[in-house]
């Protein structure tokens, strides 16, 4: 049998929804562990990629400088980088923030907002600095598919991955891609 | 907040003045744009109520209109042409110049109410720029000098009426007359001939002259005007023509950046056009005609209303004209407020009805159901300025000019780098080459052919000719020299169409803006040769993908440069695979500050 391909997954700015989604994929899960091996995910809990990982699922939009880390490494070892739901194809939810600037979200939430004690703005190096906007992938590393949906349906995830794995370009038939 | 009783008044003055009726709303709006420098909340609700509209359809409509605004402007609100000539022509450092003047940024209101300023598409005055607009008035020729004056005049609160007249002067500047131009008609010359010989007589002249649309789609005049009389059918065939009223529309809505031939066919040859108007009317069986002006050429209104009032005098317009029973015709001036999606016909109906400029799904198309759904005619003030010569002289007159497939002449506006900017006509069948060189064009680079919308032409294509059948035009001709950047010239069109696009259809609202974000990313520096391929594919979709002209159009530019000038997009390229398109560390700066951050986690490589 071939080798198994590679897959690694992470969430940037989401909310693992859609990794929650690509769980609804139920017992096929063992059918695609004889096509595939998890690399970096927080399924597996591997905190960085294998020199050469297949396919690079990436969840959410970059909204600070630990995203942009991280997305790099994926961009570096993924020979397949795929932009995975509304946050990661748009900017999604998060993105709402980019009609405020950034100031005003930074003192309300930790200098005038309501409640707070000791009003400071955290600094640490340990923390990641916050972009002015928050980004699609797209717009940070070249990306080669985008798997639409808020979340992807577990099916849009198996035809994806079950596509690339065949050595065809992935494509979502209507009834993937039709949300109401 | 109450508003004050005379304010009320003065809202509902504007709205009985119009005869409470929702077709007027834009022309209400104008005037309550006019009257207090915005359209305040207060004003919304009263014309709302007034017409039986909801309040939220009369807000779409000001916030559909760029000279309309929902935020406070200043007494002076000056706007500068931001089209491409006059950016060429160093628009943009004469505005830094005037803002720092007079402390407001462009965008903005000053904190005393007194001035505000700002950016517009073109003002149609591209051969005498810089050009910008006070208040709606036409400023030619701007320059630092001028603008010290203004400033002055600004500060001491001189009402623009009292403002010295050389800053509002505007020539025709015909540099080169032809087939129409030389040989204006006399007033009611071609009205007699219609009475005289008869409407089929002079429709089938209009036929025999092969005259075709001159806004640039070049539809054959005669067939639509048959069409239009004939009237739609109802299901079982049997024409509708009796139940029908009929419309004539004329398109003045020259808002194609480089166009302004219809300027001076308006200041000079009005009478001619709405005589042609009046012929058309007649032959369709029109009662109610429309101009439908844009509204930068505001200043040419009073005039026009003048000869208006001068044909009712003379019953070229009115009851029973020219003594001929049932000719009833007369003529409304209908002003735009800035759209320039308005240009294409059924979203400038849609702006006649007094609704915001959206496109409708065409078929149906106007000539069945287009004003109040009645069959309407529209055409381009050319178009009527040459249906009333054809009706004087005959069809025959007009045919013998141009080629097999283009009759007659072109009247085109000439802008740009060249000795001799200005309205040039000429037979169809000339070619660029002989045009570059009556205008004295010299080291030429490029002719944008057509506006943003049309086609940009490079050396090899010299030789090509305007007509239909090789490079049609609705009169924009914009030259530029050696010394001009191409990039920058896509950059100016694509954020032109973006900021025009009516948001109805998705392609073309997001797309347009996509194609703007990428194209500054190669101007900026940030590109590689993989952001070509998304920009392509981009550029296809929003062409075959966009419900109307104006999103079919969008990505014209890039694409005919991308074919024209693929190197000059090559130079800009980065040697790297992929980088974002905006200053990562930069993105990080606010944050940096505000956790008084600087180590090196607290920087991003680009």
């Amino acid at each position: 049998m071939a080798e198994k391909l590679k897959i690694a997954t992470t969430s940037l700015g989401g909310c693992f929804g859609c990794h929650m989604s690509f769980l609804d994929i139920d017992e096929r899960i063992i059918d695609l562990f004889d096509l595939v091996e998890f690399d970096r995910s927080p399924l597996t809990d591997i905190k960085h990629c294998s020199e050469y990982v297949d396919i690079g699922l990436i969840e959410g939009g970059v909204c600070n400088s630990e995203n942009v880390h991280t997305l790099r490494e994926f961009r570096k070892s993924c020979k397949v980088l795929i932009a995975v739901g509304a946050c990661a194809i748009n900017g999604g939810l998060p993105a709402l923030r980019n009609f405020i600037p950034l100031e005003e979200c930074l003192a309300e939430s930790y200098l005038t907002g309501e409640g707070i004690d000791n009003p400071q703005i955290p600094s640490d190096i340990e923390l990641p600095l916050l972009l002015d906007k928050v980004h699609p992938i797209h717009e940070l590393v070249k990306v080669d598919y985008f798997l639409p949906g808020c979340p992807p349906s577990g099916n849009a995830f198996w035809r994806f991955i079950t596509d690339l794995a065949a050595g065809k370009t992935p494509t979502l038939p209507y009834e993937l891609v039709h949300y109401d | 907040m109450t508003w004050s009783e005379s304010k009320q008044e003065k809202v509902l003055a504007i709205v009985s003045k119009h005869e409470i009726r929702q077709t007027r709303l834009l022309q209400i709006l104008r005037e309550v744009q006019d009257e207090f420098h915005c359209v305040p909340k207060n004003a919304l609700e009263i014309v709302a109520a007034e017409l039986g509209l909801a309040r939220t359809k009369v807000e779409g409509v000001v916030q559909f209109y760029s000279l309309l605004s929902l935020e406070q402007q200043g007494r002076f609100h000056i706007l500068f042409s931001d089209s491409i000539t006059d950016q060429f022509q160093g628009s943009r450092g004469l505005m830094d110049y005037l803002s720092a003047k007079l402390g407001v940024k462009p965008g903005q209101t000053r904190g005393d109410g007194k001035v505000s300023l700002g950016f517009t598409s073109c003002t149609g005055l591209c051969d005498q720029g810089p050009a910008g607009l006070v208040n709606g008035h036409w400023l030619s020729r701007l320059n630092e000098s001028r603008i010290d004056r203004i400033v002055d005049l600004v500060e001491r609160e001189v009402p623009v009426s009292s403002w010295p007249l050389e800053f509002f002067h505007v020539e025709d500047n015909i540099q080169s007359p032809g087939l129409l131009l030389q040989s204006p008609i006399d007033q009611g010359e071609a009205l007699k001939q219609l009475v005289r010989e008869g409407f089929e007589e002079i429709f089938m002249e209009i036929n025999r002259s092969g005259l075709r649309g001159r806004g640039g789609a070049g539809f054959e005049t005669a067939w639509k005007w048959r069409f239009c009389a004939e009237g739609p059918e109802d299901y079982s065939g049997s024409s509708l023509a009796d139940k029908n009223e009929r419309f004539v529309v004329c398109n003045a809505d020259e808002g194609e950046p480089g166009t302004f031939k219809d300027r001076i066919l308006l200041n000079s040859y009005a009478h001619q056009v709405f005589e042609g108007m009046t012929v058309c009317a007649g032959i369709v069986g029109a009662k109610q005609g429309f101009l439908y002006l844009r509204g930068e050429y505001l200043r040419l209104r009073p005039q026009l209303e003048a000869i208006l009032a001068n044909r009712r005098a003379k019953n070229f317009l009115g009851k029973s004209i020219l003594g001929r029973n049932g000719f009833d015709f007369d003529i409304e001036i209908h002003m735009g407020a800035g759209a320039y999606v308005c240009g294409e016909e059924s979203a400038l109906i849609e702006s006649l009805e007094g609704k915001r400029g959206v496109p409708r799904v065409r078929p149906p198309y106007p000539i069945d159901r287009g004003y109040l759904d009645q069959p309407t005619v529209v055409n381009n003030v050319e178009t009527f300025a040459a249906v009333a010569a054809i009706a004087a002289y005959g069809g025959a007159w007009f045919a013998t000019q141009g080629t097999d497939k283009s009759k007659g002449s072109k009247i085109i506006s000439i802008s740009g780098d060249c000795e001799r900017p200005g309205i040039y006509e000429y037979d169809f069948g000339i070619s660029i080459a002989e045009i570059l060189m009556d205008c004295g064009a010299e080291n030429t680079l490029a002719v944008q052919v057509g506006g943003p919308s049309g086609g940009i032409i490079s050396g090899k294509e010299y030789h090509r000719k305007l007509a239909f059948e090789d490079l049609g035009t609705g009169g924009s001709f914009m030259i530029f020299n050696k010394k001009r950047d191409v990039l920058e010239i896509v950059r100016n069109f694509t954020h032109f169409f973006a900021h025009e696009s009516c948001g109805f259809c998705t392609p073309c609202r997001v797309g347009t803006t996509l194609l703007k974000n990428e194209v500054d990313k190669i101007c900026d520096g940030h590109a590689t040769s993989l952001d070509l391929v998304g920009l392509s594919s981009l550029a296809k979709f929003i062409k075959t993908a966009s419900h109307c002209g104006l999103g079919q159009s969008a990505a014209n530019p890039v694409l005919g440069s991308l074919s024209h000038f693929p190197q000059a997009y090559k130079d800009r390229f980065k040697d790297v695979v992929f980088e974002p398109g905006f200053d990562l560390d930069e993105s990080l700066e606010t944050a940096r500050r505000m956790s008084a951050r600087d180590d090196p986690w607290a920087h991003l490589e680009q």
